[in-house]
């Protein structure tokens, strides 16, 4: 699915990953942790094409695809899905008009047929209700006046309507309560197919409870200086992340 | 070409009678006496009125042109333009919309314009707009039935004399500014509605208007009249691209809600903006007021995307007590494009209510000033004010300004005003492109969003027409 080799990116003309090396296959889960500054959110922000991130060496491929000479926009009709950390408003645009325009769009490049609004309507409310959002969230415009955890499940009902080939989620879980941790926990379980990858960045073992992830790894210094699988994120829980920054 | 040259062939026009045909008259450049009554003459208009045209062009001479606007242009030569011309001859206009302009055509479609009404828009010669004439007639009757009174402001003055003797003028008054004073002494044409008392009038007018409207000259004037208890809903103006060769349009639009009537007067205004760096293009100066009486309502909806020059203030005089004003404007500016643009509204009467909805957006190398005043005079007891006035700046070469002018003299009237300055964010712009939506299609998106307010005022049809619209005219404007 997910091939990145020696990746260097830079922010600022600051280096921020100095040559990571990651391998994700089809349907598997990998937590990726790390403390603070480590470059995790920089990871997703870079595989998405964010502008003003530049890398500086290496190469990522997603599904036999060279990632990082596609424009942002072809990576997501590639099937790539990031869910921010922190998305923005959009005032005026109604969650709806953006979410048809968007799935529009995905659909157009895959080849599928245009859905109707009557099908998409359907999805939609099947979606709200996967994630625990009152249908008048469809009217408001988007991400305007949410709140962090409405912002949070309003990405995840987003990413169950494109149907991604790969979901990066950038720390989905900071700020949530631990109801609406379990709402957006459950809603990404249910995306889990043998066909799609997911990959999560978080800080906390909290998350890894209600998903269990196939492999961690600990990200630091921009590199990943240490993979397990699943016993790892409670080791980190216990003894931090210090004795490995000595390892790296 | 010198005054005498001009003299001599005005007055050759004139030996020439009026009886020619009506394709081949046009005036050359200049303006003087003569060519007001040539004018006047060529429209066989009555005496009094050639009198209101001659005391207007004597007050125009003595005026200035108006420098206070945000907006810069080389000074318009007033001597090299011609003040009268008929519509080209049917064998100088393209013979089809395979001779047009392929570019204007492709715009034509991305509005989605019918074929046939593309034809009119693009001047093709034809004798008979084909559906558009039984339409025409249909309309015609209907209006007729009700009362409702719709034709050119030409016929105006020959069918209804009393009328227009009565309202031209009295809510623009000819010396009101230099280019209403100009407009007075040349009007070309335009349209005059009466809506008798207690009349709705049964249907928008502005399909006919639409179909019809191409080519109705530089100094357009416009005179609406909503008898006592009536009510009508006009839209101006057309989404398509309109070219013209006169640089400048001066038109004047004066509206008449007489005691419980309501006028709802829309404009989309797509003028030629003129190329990226601002060559060519329009000058559009505007005056259009309205004055409310008792209980009356005017709303005035518009969205400005054309012209290279905007410099346009519709108003509101709120005479009567309780009556309404409102006013919901768009105005884009691209490239080289400049607007001044906004409103006044003039609390008379007590208890007289107005809002402001303004959204202004700037691209390009553009410049978009709102200049809008709001007045409450010593008997407007209880009047209310609300103004909005947002602007959305697109890339970091554009300008955005804000003019607001607030004179109270009365202790219990109530104003507010509240203004905000946007960017279209890369944040905003990352997020969309993530979610598989290009740059184009994202902006377009987050600017229809920011004028939504305004475009829920709009009559539906125009409402979608509009948004399309915004996202032609944004065209280039993001890397």
């Amino acid at each position: 699915m997910l091939k990145i080799d020696n990746l260097h990116a830079k922010v600022d003309d600051k280096d921020i990953l100095k040559g990571l090396n990651l391998t994700v296959a089809a349907g598997e889960v990998h937590a990726i942790m790390g403390p603070n500054g480590s470059g995790k959110s920089t990871l997703g922000h870079v595989l998405a094409g964010r502008p003003g991130y530049t890398v500086t060496a290496g190469s990522a491929r997603l599904l036999g695809q060279d990632l990082l000479e596609l424009d942002t926009e072809h990576r997501a009709h590639l099937g790539l899905f990031l869910a921010y950390q922190y998305p923005v408003e959009i005032p005026g645009v109604s969650n709806m008009e953006f979410l048809k325009a968007s799935v529009d769009a995905v659909r157009e490049h895959r080849g599928d047929p245009a859905l109707d609004s009557m099908s998409f309507m359907k999805k939609a409310r099947e979606a709200c209700k996967a994630v625990d959002l009152d249908l008048a969230f469809l009217k408001r415009g988007v991400n305007e006046g949410f709140s962090g955890g409405e912002k949070k499940r309003n990405e995840l009902m987003q990413m169950m309507l494109l149907e991604p080939k790969l979901c990066i989620m950038d720390e989905t879980d900071s700020g949530l309560d631990i109801d609406a941790l379990q709402v957006v926990a459950s809603g990404i379980n249910a995306m889990r197919s043998p066909d799609r990858s997911i990959i999560l960045v978080t800080h906390y073992q909290r998350l890894l409870t209600f998903i269990e992830p196939d492999h961690v790894h600990v990200l630091s210094g921009g590199r990943i200086v240490k993979s397990g699988d699943k016993s790892l994120a409670l080791e980190l829980e216990e003894r931090g992340y210090a004795w490995l920054e000595d390892v790296a | 070409m010198s005054q005498e040259h001009i003299e001599h062939a005005i007055r050759k026009e004139y030996a020439a009678g009026f009886t020619t045909d009506i394709e081949s008259d046009t005036l050359p450049p200049g303006l003087n006496s003569d060519t007001i009554r040539f004018i006047s003459a060529h429209k066989n208009e009555p005496e009094w009125l050639l009198e209101w045209r001659l005391e207007a062009y004597r007050h125009w001479l003595e005026m200035a042109e108006p420098e206070w606007a945000h907006v810069q242009y080389p000074p318009v030569k007033f001597d090299e333009i011609s003040y009268f011309s008929s519509p080209k001859a049917m064998k100088d206009r393209p013979q089809s919309l395979d001779e047009v302009d392929p570019a204007l055509i492709e715009t034509y479609n991305k509005l989605g314009i019918p074929l046939h009404e593309q034809a009119v828009l693009a001047g093709v010669a034809m004798d008979v707009v084909f559906d558009s004439v039984s339409v025409t007639t249909t309309f015609r009757e209907k209006l007729f039935e009700a009362g409702v009174i719709f034709c050119s402001i030409s016929e105006a003055v020959h069918d209804y004399p009393e009328l227009i003797k009565k309202y031209l003028g009295t809510v623009v008054p000819r010396k009101d500014n230099f280019y209403a004073a100009l407009n007075s002494a040349v009007f070309s044409d335009g349209s005059f509605v009466y809506i008798p008392k207690g009349v709705r009038c049964p249907m928008e007018l502005s399909t006919y208007f639409r179909i019809n409207e191409a080519n109705t000259g530089q100094f357009e004037r416009t005179l609406i009249v909503a008898d006592e208890g009536s009510h009508v809903s006009y839209l101006e103006g057309c989404t398509a691209p309109m070219r013209d060769e006169n640089q400048l349009h001066a038109a004047v639009v004066e509206l008449v809600a007489l005691d419980g009537a309501e006028i709802k007067y829309s404009t989309v205004q797509n003028w030629y903006p003129g190329d990226a760096e601002g060559k060519g293009g329009i000058y559009n100066f505007v005056t259009k007021r309205g004055v409310a009486h008792r209980d009356s309502k005017i709303s005035w909806t518009q969205v400005e995307t054309g012209s290279a020059i905007t410099w346009k203030y519709p108003s509101c005089i709120l005479r009567g007590d309780n009556s309404v004003g409102e006013f919901y404007s768009v105005a884009l500016t691209n490239n080289a494009q400049q607007a001044d643009t906004g409103t006044k509204m003039i609390h008379l009467g007590k208890n007289t209510r107005s809002t402001i909805i303004s959204k202004g957006i700037s691209a390009g190398h553009s410049s978009n000033a709102y200049r809008g005043l709001v007045r409450m005079s010593p008997r407007a007891e209880g009047a209310r004010n609300y103004t909005q006035c947002d602007s959305l700046l697109i890339g970091d070469r554009c300008a955005a300004h804000t003019f607001p002018y607030i004179e109270s003299r009365n202790p219990s009237a109530v104003i507010e005003h509240e203004a905000t300055t946007s960017k279209v964010s890369d944040d905003q712009l990352y997020l969309c492109q993530q979610r598989g939506l290009n740059a184009e299609k994202a902006v377009s998106m987050i600017v229809n969003g920011f004028c939504k307010e305004v475009f829920r005022e709009l009559p539906m049809e125009f409402a979608m027409e509009a948004g399309k619209l915004l996202e032609v005219s944004l065209e280039g404007s993001v890397g």
